[in-house]
């Protein structure tokens, strides 16, 4: 073995364009400080494995099998997609493509089903990443003739086996993949990175309501940035809070207010609508949720607070 | 005899890789693949036994790899091709058909002349192989 041979890593680094990934995926995703840790971890360890190899010191494929726990809303799949690409970029999958399932593809409803089926979303996955989502529906316990246990022996053996082909990337809530991963040990054991996705932080989710406002094309005006802190630090409090998925559905209903404020001020009024308003979601918007209201506690009880104005009765003159 | 049929005939047998990337190839043009088996290897004949249902929507040469795989593991003495299918308006049709797979022994083709009325001359093709039923052919077991 040559000793002196020396290999350039942040040529690598540059060379592989992977900088400008992980600098994206910086700016583009709010929080998650763990996930991005991880994720460096891996693009460092990928480039230092090119770098062995060059160096003729093999040491085989590294596994990169992963899964991502987290609450409802904390951005799992939104990484998957950018994981397939930093994966591309790295060299380590061929393709940058990213098949996302659920149980209903992978498991069949009849004997000798399922085997050919979960089959045919391997091979669709093929030179990309697998991306399950709720994985821990594949296993039902309560019911010991479910196929799921086969799906699992399949993937389980094409984890193993085909390694260079393909990644696969399991999605689900915490405490559900837990109990996911006991009765299974199997998989635990086939998948390196367990990576855990944190809740975001109550001035993380107005940042990212924010952006998403700013992706909608839409502005908060001078107070309902306020407004919509408070209208979090409110809903956090409450059940089913659902972190960015719950400000998505939050944004809707107030683009909803405003779309209804707009038309009844054009039907009083008359007057024509410039961008600005267009635009623009007042404080007036977000204080109307119900999340503001008195009957806090009624809305706590009635068991769909995260919809606060789902199915309540139609607006007035539209 | 070695037969050669369909794209490549003119080639070698091509390798593991070459058909990985050949099918890659036949991918990226959106077609879609499948593998056919046969023991019957006549030129007219174009009903070959599917292995399997035509694969869509793979994006990797891996998939189809697997199959081709499975399907040598299974009929190591048949014949095995791939053939890449183009579902465009106007094509509709294979646009590649390569052979991955062939028996160790190729007794080849007997050619068969009749004379025919004024002396005319018709001409056939036998399969030497063919003179056993199906499945018993190319020193096949069972």
């Amino acid at each position: 073995m040559d000793w002196a041979q020396t290999v350039d890593l942040a040529g690598l680094y540059r060379d592989s364009g992977i900088a400008a990934v992980l600098d994206e995926l910086d700016r583009d995703l709010v929080g998650l400080v763990p996930v991005k840790t991880r994720i460096r971890e891996i693009a460092a360890l990928l480039i230092v494995e090119r770098a062995r190899s060059q160096l003729d010191l093999a040491s085989g494929a590294p596994t990169l099998h992963m899964c991502f726990s987290g609450n409802p809303g904390t951005g799992k799949t939104t990484v998957a997609l950018r994981m397939a690409e930093v994966l591309h970029r790295l060299g380590y999958i061929r393709r940058n493509h990213l098949v996302s399932v659920t149980r209903d593809d992978l498991v069949g409803q009849y004997i000798g089903h399922t085997a050919p089926k979960t089959r045919d979303v391997l091979k669709r996955a093929m030179g990309g990443v697998l991306f399950i989502d709720e994985a821990y529906y594949l296993y039902r316990p309560e019911n010991e003739r479910d196929y799921g246990q086969e799906a699992i022996e399949i993937l389980l053996q094409t984890m193993e086996n085909q390694r260079d082909d393909l990644v696969v990337i399991l999605a689900g809530y915490t405490s559900r993949m837990e109990t996911f991963f006991q009765s299974n040990p199997g998989f635990r054991s086939r998948i390196a990175h367990h990576i855990e996705f944190p809740d975001y932080e109550e001035g993380e989710l107005v940042e990212i309501a924010g952006r998403m406002l700013d992706g909608m094309h839409y502005e908060f005006d001078a107070g309902a940035r306020e407004t919509f802190a408070e209208y979090i630090a409110r809903r956090t409090r409450q059940p089913n809070f659902a972190n960015a998925r719950s400000v998505r559905n939050a944004l809707d209903r107030a683009r909803l207010r405003q779309a209804r404020r707009l038309f009844a001020g054009a039907l009083s009024e008359g007057a024509p609508i410039d961008t600005t308003a267009l635009m623009r979601i007042t404080s007036e918007d977000i204080r109307a949720s119900r999340v503001f209201g008195e009957d806090m506690a009624a809305c706590a009880t009635d068991g769909a607070p995260h919809e606060p104005h789902a199915g309540a009765s139609p607006p007035g003159r539209i | 005899m070695r037969i050669t049929q369909g794209t490549f005939s003119f080639l070698p047998d091509l390798n593991d890789e070459e058909i990985g990337l050949q099918i890659d190839y036949a991918l990226n043009q959106g077609w879609a693949c499948s593998v056919e088996f046969t023991d019957d290897p006549h030129p007219r004949n174009t009903y070959w036994e599917m292995w399997g249902l035509p694969m869509f929507d793979l994006r990797d040469a891996a998939g189809v790899m697997q199959e081709v795989r499975a399907c040598r593991t299974t009929y190591p003495d048949r014949y095995i091709k791939v053939n890449a299918f183009d579902s465009t308006r106007g094509f509709e049709t294979m646009r590649m058909s390569f052979i991955v797979n062939r028996p160790a022994d190729e007794p080849g083709f007997r050619l068969t002349r009749t004379e025919g009325h004024a002396r005319n001359q018709h001409y056939s093709t036998t399969g030497y192989a063919s003179n056993a039923p199906e499945g018993r052919r190319y020193g096949a077991k069972d």
